[in-house]
């Protein structure tokens, strides 16, 4: 069995609007690419996506939207908006803070 | 501005549910086939690739039930733990039942109490700024608040500097003139401004106007709107209209509005005005009206009494004869219409709030005790993966579910008991007490009924939860828990059913000292015999009998035609039934004893020859009256014990004489016997000097009837007024009532005995409540015992060593309860001191009866979980672990 290693919490909303400035996406095609970017170390169980997702609708960070698939299936898209935007910069900056910290602590051990 | 999206966007969610599921469901599908698209693409087989999918992706249900816990509101959880609470309730029904019943009894009770306090002392009088208005009286010796003089109104009103108006009221009795024939109605007569500084219009017609009030202005009256639906059947054309009354025709003005009331005059019908003076309103001395006024912006009720005080002091300089003594009564209106019904609500009040304090104690206990007995169930709901919250909010859950059932069901209760408690007060005294008039379920009763449920509902929830420290959640998977628990439980149930025992010794002691009072209040000396008396009202018109040899030749007549009557022994009249009231007085100044102008203030009373006779009042000394002495003979009066022991102390008051403060020939008096004193005034009341002159030769014409019958007294009411009737149909013959059901229905015995009788029964329930708590903290500590109590007799420990061990246990929270109880009880006691009469607040006999009432109680209480404990079978308490 293969090992999945625990998200940080909290870390799971980052990384979905981080993969949603690049472009709408949908569900299937925002765990591919946080897979494919974390060279498949981060392998979520995919399904927690999709409450996720609900989260950052619920906070107006992403909109939605069904749209036609390159193979015309129908499939929900979700576009980051300008909050999702401002959101994504404050936590990527809490985020490297606390890593920073986190790294200054190991490296003193 | 966020929450607000927030709130729509669930709201949506909400709305739409079903496409919110499909949409999610869509999605899901969606993913798990492009990664089984995937998966097959790199060469895995289908049903692999569709496994491996769906293992990736996790358990749908539960994601999809997370995505509606974000997006949804929380009531769906909310409705599963209302789904459980009421399985868990339905489940155990006997809990259920017991809880709600107390719940009820307590909130209605309590409700109920309630209503008539904000009846009473809360809701405002129904009038224009009701808190600025000013009851305003003269103040004399014997009468805190004694009536206005007329003379004195005119001048308190032209000289104030605090009042933006004052007017003046007072009773009347009319004679009216009906197609049936002559009715006695009751009336009041007023100052013209009277309606305006109340600030009551008229609903139809007009006010009086200005100066309406003044000798010489026209017979005008204003009816009341119940008076003008029942006796002129709501007509329009009523105003300008004439109505005979006392044979004299007044013109109807006005309507007042169906909304008024004056509860010092609650039963006028007609409302005339001041303008024709009666011979008490020509004197200064004479006292028979009550002022009513409305205070200045920025005056208080202090600065009001310090204005009239020194008024009264100038008046008192400018007429000694007349004003000596005589100063100031001034207090807000309100004080006057329910200052004497507001110590025995507050009692009661707080007799309800006791009681819902036991019942509140009772059900936090029950509650405790299943608690213990779900610890089992937390624990797993816990392990479960239950958050605390959830598991707070679950007992939340069922306390609100306990409240509110028990809260509708006392609402009920307490609306069915308000209108037993209305029917149960009469209609005499109902009239003078309007505002009790809209008593229900308004809004701030069901305000207040709301506000204790909350209360009850956070104490419930808050018991059990503080009892389970969810920390320890897991504890409760091992059973071992279950001694130290048990502990806990013995103490903390312990200290709630010493505050229950408390709390009803308290209501036990104050119902036992209101009963006593009571019974003392009916037992009181009288200075008569009450039994086998019959009495009745009687009103000459004015125009048949104004004159005085009129009125004594109808009054022998009546007397004589009475006393034939089969089953009168005799017959007699007076100007005042005795326990009616102190008051009606005259002051007198003795022939030959130094005087210095002070007033000797007696009960003046008009009766007949054979009045003292047919009470059955002891003659002391000297001799009654006979019939011949009326105006022809000398003047002669009967004083009682009371004006012989403070006047003539050690002297023989037969044959001196009293008159008036002036000794004018025609007062002068003499004194021809000495007479038991008969208790004039109220029950509670104290016995004043009293002179009783014979009615012939001081004549009225309202005086009442009193007869002694030597078959049962009410049977001979309906021949009284057939007889006065017989005589002259124009003779008013009213209230028609046997002296003991007027001394049963008066005031002071009613507050008394409804004040004993509801206090009591709130303390009937608490005993049985207390010792229902007492009983359940002792059986629930023996069962909890089970295994120790097996294991000591497995011992050889004797069966009556275990009886004493739970006897001990409940003795001492017994002793404790009532110890405690003793000690808060005589402090209440105290407190309300007014309610009690001839008794102390620490009355020995009452305090022992309760606690050996209640010792007895909790015994027994405790005697059945003992005997259960002792035949405790060893072998089975060991082997049940």
């Amino acid at each position: 069995m293969t090992k999945k290693s625990d998200l940080m919490p909290g870390t799971l909303d980052m990384m979905i609007l981080k993969t949603l400035t690049r472009g709408p996406q949908h569900g299937y095609g925002i765990a591919l690419s946080i897979k494919r970017a974390s060279d498949e170390v981060l392998t979520v169980e995919e399904g927690s996506l999709y409450p996720a997702l609900q989260r950052l609708l619920l906070q107006s960070w992403v909109k939605a939207e069904w749209r036609s698939t390159e193979t015309n299936r129908r499939a929900r898209y979700y576009t980051l908006t300008a909050a999702g935007r401002r959101q994504l910069g404050v936590e990527q900056s809490q985020f490297e803070t606390m890593i920073a910290a986190i790294g200054r602590v190991m490296q003193d051990a | 501005m966020d929450s607000i999206d927030r709130f729509f966007k669930k709201a949506g969610t909400l709305l739409h549910r079903e496409r919110f599921n499909s949409e999610l469901e869509e999605e899901m599908s969606f993913h798990r086939e492009q990664k089984e698209k995937e998966l097959r693409e790199a060469g895995v087989a289908p049903e692999a690739a569709h496994r491996a999918a769906a293992r990736e992706f996790g358990n749908p249900t539960r994601l999809k039930e997370q995505s509606y816990e974000v997006m949804g509101f929380r009531f769906e959880t909310v409705w599963q733990d209302l789904h459980f609470a009421l399985r868990q309730l339905r489940r155990s029904p006997g809990f259920t039942l017991t809880a709600v019943l107390m719940l009820a009894l307590g909130i209605g009770a309590s409700v109920a109490i309630f209503a008539f306090v904000d009846a009473a002392l809360i809701r405002p009088l129904p009038y224009k700024d009701p808190t600025r208005l000013i009851d305003v009286n003269e103040r004399a010796k014997m009468f805190p608040r004694s009536n206005l003089s007329y003379q004195d109104y005119l001048d308190w009103k032209k000289m104030n500097k605090v009042f933006t108006a004052m007017e003046a009221y007072t009773g009347a009795g009319y004679l009216m003139n009906t197609p049936s024939g002559v009715e006695p109605v009751p009336g009041a007569r007023v100052s013209a401004g009277f309606f305006r500084v109340l600030g009551v219009t008229p609903i139809l017609g007009r006010d009086f106007y200005d100066g309406e009030d003044l000798p010489g202005a026209a017979d005008t009256v204003m009816v009341t709107y119940e008076t003008w639906q029942a006796r002129f059947g709501g007509r329009k054309d009523i105003i300008g209209q004439t109505v005979k009354l006392d044979g004299t025709p007044n013109t109807i003005v006005g309507v007042l509005p169906a909304s008024f009331q004056f509860a010092p005059r609650g039963k006028a019908e007609f409302w005339a005005t001041l303008h024709t003076l009666n011979s008490c309103e020509k004197r200064r001395s004479c006292h028979n009206l009550y002022g009513v006024a409305r205070l200045k912006d920025g005056v208080t009720v202090q600065m009001a009494l310090a204005d009239m005080t020194s008024i009264a002091k100038q008046l008192e300089v400018q007429y000694p004869g007349s004003n000596r003594d005589q100063s100031a009564s001034v207090m807000p209106l309100s004080e006057e219409i329910v200052g004497e019904v507001r110590p025995i609500l507050l009692v009661l009040l707080g007799g309800a709030a006791l009681l819902l304090v036991i019942a509140c104690v009772n059900v936090s206990s029950l509650l405790l005790v299943r608690s213990e007995a779900r610890k089992r169930e937390i624990a797993v709901r816990g392990a479960l993966g239950a958050s605390p919250a959830r598991l707070v909010r679950q007992f939340i859950t069922e306390a609100l579910l306990l409240v509110i059932a028990g809260g509708s069901l006392g609402l009920l209760c307490a609306y069915g008991a308000m209108q037993v408690l209305m029917r149960l007060i009469s209609k005499d005294m109902l009239s003078n007490m309007p505002y009790l008039g809209g008593i229900g379920l308004n809004v701030h009763v069901v305000a207040f009924a709301c506000v204790i449920s909350l209360l009850a509902a956070a104490l419930f929830a808050l018991a059990p939860v503080m009892r389970l420290p969810l920390a320890q959640l897991r504890d409760g998977l091992t059973d071992g828990g279950r001694n130290s628990a048990g502990t806990f439980w013995r103490r903390f149930g312990a200290n709630l059913v010493v505050l229950e025992l408390a709390v009803a010794v308290v209501l036990l002691v104050g119902a036992g000292l209101l009963g006593k009072s009571f019974y003392k209040l009916l037992h009181v000396e009288l200075g008569f015999q009450p039994d086998h008396l019959a009495t009745v009202q009687i009103v000459l018109p004015e125009t048949t009998y104004g004159k005085d040899p009129q009125a004594v030749a109808v009054y022998r007549q009546i007397l004589a035609r009475v006393s034939s009557l089969p089953g009168v022994k005799s017959a007699a009249l007076t100007t005042t039934l005795p326990v009616s009231g102190n008051g009606n007085t005259n002051w007198i100044r003795f022939v030959g004893k130094p005087y210095n102008g002070e007033h000797n203030e007696v009960n003046q009373r008009e009766v007949s020859s054979d009045y003292f006779k047919t009470l059955q009042a002891k003659l002391v000394k000297g001799r009654f009256f006979t019939d011949d002495e009326d105006a022809s003979k000398p003047q002669v009066t009967i004083i009682n014990k009371a004006l012989a022991r403070l006047y003539f102390p050690g002297e023989d008051p037969i044959g001196k004489k009293f008159g008036d403060t002036e000794l004018t020939p025609k007062s002068l008096r003499e004194i021809v016997g000495v007479v038991d004193d008969v208790k004039e005034g109220s029950l509670d009341s104290e016995i004043w000097p009293a002179e009783y002159d014979p009615a012939n030769q001081n004549t009225d014409t309202y005086v009442s009837l009193v007869v002694r019958t030597s078959q049962e007294e009410k049977l001979v009411l309906p021949a009284l007024v057939a007889a006065i009737h017989g005589i002259d149909p124009g003779i008013g013959a009213i209230d028609e009532i046997t002296l003991p059901q007027r001394i049963n229905d008066s005031q002071t015995a009613y507050l008394h005995r409804s004040s004993a009788w509801l206090v009591g029964g709130f303390a009937a329930l608490a005993l049985l409540l207390g010792v229902v708590g007492l009983y359940g903290v002792i059986a629930y500590s023996v069962s909890q015992r089970t295994r120790e109590i097996g294991v000591r007799m497995a011992l050889g420990a004797p069966q009556s060593s275990v009886y004493r061990m739970v006897l001990t246990e409940a003795g001492w929270l017994t002793g404790v309860g009532i110890v405690a109880g003793l000690l808060c009880s005589i402090a209440v006691a105290t407190l309300m001191r007014k309610l009690l009469f001839g008794i102390h607040s620490w009355d020995v006999p009452t305090l022992a009866a309760v606690a050996l009432l209640l010792g007895a109680s909790a015994l027994l209480a405790s005697y059945f979980p003992a005997r259960r404990a002792a035949s405790v079978n060893p072998v089975e308490a060991l082997r049940a672990e």
